[in-house]
């Protein structure tokens, strides 16, 4: 395995690779692609919603027969807020930044050759691949794409006669879905193997960096979670196709009775949220652990708290399966699951709790190198703050009663987990940038990057939870037939023109990105001073990541600034420099954190 | 406003290419002790314009929010938004002051050293059981609010009013002089008889039933909503009352609130006047008619291309008013041949 001369054609190395790192590449430039279609079309229904039913000439541009004279219509409105959910979610939040990161780092941070299955990891990529191709043909679809929202419920999405979207763009839909859920089961199952099986000598779990253990668990809630959300959409197949009744019942549809009889639209919301929400946390965890990673790293300080933080995501991914009833306190279900989903999700508040104080105690007295990633990182903390917090309103079911639905639950899931992923996201490209490509990212730009889009993210969601506040329901087309919402469109305005300046921003980005593939500085092998095991391997990407014996693991993951004297700031640094790379055997009476 | 925003669309392509062509001949790729206290500055910066924004729509945004709760059940709901609200509120500024003070504090540069500190399970337990109490709390009080609006059990003077949702309208349906709504199903729809809830007929309950497009509550009774849809998911969603429920088709979901002021009373509030004078001032640039509140009852979950324009008014009079409007209202029997 070690040697990487064995011959590679242009095809198995670019396209049907095996490799790890290559797949990790795929995975992120598809992530990207679908990114900016998501983040487009949030960009036209903001403009839609802060300048209601005004002609322009970009929706005749993009929206084809879905506009009348430059104005968007009603049914295409909603169909851009469904796939810019999905595709947010899934095809970015799931496969681009999962997909990426596991990819990537899974083999390089534990010290094995590649994946357990290199074959299926290969096929993972190239089902999500055909699944993001049949969600962009889906757009083109007549009747338009599916437009029941992200969480397509039943009977609308069952429905062609409830609304145009619900024709073959529900059904593309919902055949991409279910490959997309094969790839990321395929993928998920390996990551765990992976973890489980192929660590290099020494590597115990309690010496894995936090980035694997975030994305081990996340691959576990995967297995658990997403074939739920299969099965889910079987059914509704089936409803839709063949006649079942699984989720409908007394239908009075376009003048006739329609035949389904005993099925219930509540049984769809339960297995859609079993996966939705421990969705939340699949799109998290990961942006967590990369941030764990790299704020220890770029304060030059070890993650405090590691067992807690460890502790946190065991209990976050726990509690994460036993809190879907939340999105459901006014579906009808029981009063009295209410109660006890509002009991589990306020719950959740604790680990997520210590893992903010913990990465605020990493921080404090550090050394920080306030690189883009570390930025992106910062950034991460404070909107997962901010959102987070938000949380305790809209968990408890007697205050959601009134904001359920509002933009107010808009504002909350996107900053602590839209925006928080995303950030966690781009710090991952940033910090690994050169482990992907051999070479650096421009820093000049990631600031500009960083610093326009934080502050863009911000001037759209904090206003947004005000908006919420005054009864305004999202997925409104336009707000004009409400006078009681009049004073609110100026607000809307101002929301939609931070949109439009951090949506068009991420041009900086990709610019960035893709000039430094080709121009950027080359880059050392271990550019940031990092302890962990990827940057012992060689910048030139080989098979089998390490050209020798793959080295073998001393001690855990954050040495950093460790001193000859631990109670002592002042003493010099027991390595010699400020950190101590995992494979440095224990010196004589080391001690060990 | 529309000229603003194509400004600033060309500031940010402009800024854009500018900072792409640097790229060229920009080669830095590491943060430098520079760097690093120049970021740590722009996080104070990017800190007081957060400090700003939040400031300035806790302040500015109060007058847009909606007035004090109109049912008696949603007082409750009221007190305990505000004391999450409070909570919240002060976690979140010091938090933030925190996170970006810390950024710029202990920016990093060649001469420091950071501090060795990787656990401390006294503060592990602090910052799990503060939150922990707090937490219990909220629950307590969040639980024995939610127990108290969700329990309709003991109503039985309630006035009973079913809701029909359908795509795109709101439709009543009032149970009469037995307080009993007769059965309802799809099946006995029939448009040509006006039948259009598909209320069952042969139902001795159903022939005093009233159905109306527009709901009148009668003040300080409590009012126990059943609601229905015919085709897809809808939710009525009375934001004024706090109150919500979703209509499913096949089952029959429930609400219940006691109506505290009068639509009258409500227009007098001084919260609604202020809320008020605001809009009637952007209605009267655009020269459109002046608005007067109304309570409201609006679809509050995606349902179809008109979801953003289903609405019904409520008004809310004192019990001789209602008594004489319900007695004028037809019964089903008479309308339903």
């Amino acid at each position: 395995m070690s040697d990487h001369h064995h011959k590679e054609t242009f095809v198995t190395k670019y396209i049907f690779s095996q490799d790890h790192k290559m797949i990790s590449k795929q995975f992120l430039v598809t992530g990207m692609f679908m990114g900016i279609i998501g983040v487009l079309m949030s960009m036209l229904f903001r403009m839609q919603i802060a300048w209601p039913e005004q002609s322009f000439s970009i929706f005749e541009a993009f929206l084809g027969p879905h506009q009348t004279d430059g104005i968007m219509n009603p049914d295409i409105y909603l169909a851009l807020v469904t796939i810019h959910g999905t595709i947010m979610v899934f095809f970015v939040l799931t496969a681009g930044l999962s997909g990426t990161f596991s990819n990537l780092l899974i083999p390089l941070q534990i010290g094995a050759r590649d994946m357990a299955s290199g074959f299926l990891n290969m096929i993972s990529y190239w089902l999500f691949f055909v699944s993001s191709v049949v969600m962009v043909i889906s757009l083109f679809v007549e009747a338009g794409p599916a437009s029941a929202g992200w969480t397509i419920y039943p009977p609308l999405s069952a429905l062609p006669q409830a609304i145009p979207g619900s024709g073959a763009g529900m059904t593309l839909w919902l055949v991409s879905m279910a490959i997309f859920i094969a790839s990321s089961l395929i993928g998920s199952l390996n990551y765990i193997v992976t973890v489980l099986n192929l660590r290099t000598k020494g590597m115990k779990m309690t010496r894995l960096p936090l980035t694997m253990w975030a994305f081990f668990v996340t691959a576990i809630i995967g297995v658990v979670s997403f074939p739920v959300l299969l099965s889910a959409a079987l059914l509704l197949i089936f409803d839709r196709s063949f006649g079942t009744s699984f989720y409908l019942s007394d239908i009075f549809i376009s003048g006739e009775v329609l035949h389904y009889q005993g099925g219930s639209p509540v049984l769809f919301e339960h297995l859609f949220w079993f996966l939705g929400h421990p969705e939340v946390y699949i799109v998290l965890l990961p942006a967590l652990g990369i941030t764990s990673e790299i704020i220890s790293t770029h304060s030059r300080k070890p993650i405090f708290g590691y067992r807690a933080m460890i502790g946190s995501i065991l209990a976050i991914a726990f509690l994460s399966t036993i809190v879907w009833g939340h999105h459901m306190f006014i579906s009808g279900m029981n009063p009295f699951l209410g109660s006890v989903f509002t009991f589990t999700t306020l719950l959740i508040a604790i680990p997520s709790a210590v893992k903010a104080f913990n990465y605020i105690t990493t921080l404090w007295k550090g050394n920080l190198q306030l690189n883009p990633a570390m930025l992106f990182s910062i950034g991460l903390v404070s909107t997962f703050v901010t959102g987070g917090l938000t949380g305790l309103v809209l968990g408890d079911s007697a205050l959601d009663i009134n904001i359920h639905d509002t933009y107010f639950v808009v504002a909350h899931f996107h900053l602590v987990m839209g925006v928080s992923a995303i950030f966690g996201m781009y710090a991952g490209v940033y910090h690994w940038f050169p482990k992907m490509y051999g070479r650096m990212m421009n820093k000049t730009l990631g600031y500009w990057h960083f610093w326009i889009t934080i502050v863009c993210a911000y001037g759209v969601f904090w206003p947004m939870h005000f908006i919420g506040l005054a009864g305004l329901p999202r997925r409104y087309y336009t707000n004009t037939n409400f006078p009681m919402f009049d004073d609110l469109l100026q607000i809307n305005v101002v929301i939609t023109i931070f949109a439009l300046v951090g949506g068009i921003a991420q041009i900086i980005f990709i610019a960035n990105f893709f000039i430094s593939i080709y121009r950027g500085q080359k880059a050392t092998q271990n550019p940031w001073n990092s302890n962990t095991l990827e940057w012992t391997t060689p910048v030139e990407h080989i098979h089998g990541n390490w050209p020798g014996m793959i080295p073998e693991v001393h001690r855990w993951p954050y040495d950093y600034s460790k001193r000859v004297d631990p109670n002592d700031d002042n003493s010099d640094y027991l390595h010699g420099k400020d950190f101590v790379l995992q494979t440095t055997p224990l010196l004589e009476n080391e001690e060990v954190s | 406003m529309l000229a603003l925003f194509y400004i600033f669309i060309g500031i940010a392509i402009g800024v854009s290419f500018w900072q792409i062509t640097r790229i060229l001949n920009l080669r830095g790729v590491i943060a430098t002790d520079e760097d690093n206290a120049k970021q740590g500055k722009y996080s104070l910066v990017f800190m007081a314009f957060l400090y700003a924004m939040m400031v300035y729509c806790l302040i500015f945004m109060n007058v847009l929010m909606l007035p004090e709760s109109a049912s008696i059940e949603g007082e409750h709901d009221d007190n305990l938004f505000n004391i999450t609200f409070w909570l919240i509120g002060i976690v979140q500024f010091v938090m933030q002051f925190i996170i970006f003070y810390f950024t710029f504090k202990y920016k990093g540069n060649k001469n420091r050293k950071a501090k060795f500190y990787a656990d401390s399970h006294k503060l592990e337990v602090i910052w799990t059981v503060t939150p922990a109490i707090v937490l219990a709390f909220l629950i307590g009080y969040g639980l024995w609010q939610w127990n108290d609006v969700m329990d309709l059990s003991d109503d039985k003077d309630a006035i009973v009013i079913e809701v029909y949702s359908q795509q795109f309208r709101w439709d009543a349906r009032y149970a009469g002089d037995d307080n009993t709504l007769g059965l309802g199903n799809v099946n006995y729809i029939d448009i040509n008889k006006l039948n259009t809830m598909g209320v069952d007929m042969s139902d001795p309950n159903s022939q005093d039933d009233k159905q109306v497009t527009e709901l009148y509550l009668p003040k300080g009774r409590k009012i126990h909503f059943k609601f229905r849809s015919q085709d897809v998911l809808h939710s009525a969603y009375m934001p004024h009352f706090r109150a919500q429920m979703n209509c499913v088709p096949g089952m029959v979901t429930e609400f219940g609130f006691t109506p505290k002021f009068t639509t009258e009373e409500m227009r007098l509030n001084l919260e609604v006047i202020e809320k008020t004078n605001g809009i009637n001032k952007i209605r009267m640039a655009k020269g459109e008619d002046p608005y007067e509140f109304d309570y409201l009852l609006l679809c509050n979950k995606i349902c179809g291309a008109s979801h953003y324009n289903m609405q019904m008014k409520i008004t809310v009079v004192e019990q001789d008013e209602y008594d004489k409007w319900i007695a004028k209202r037809p019964t089903l029997a008479s309308v339903i041949k």
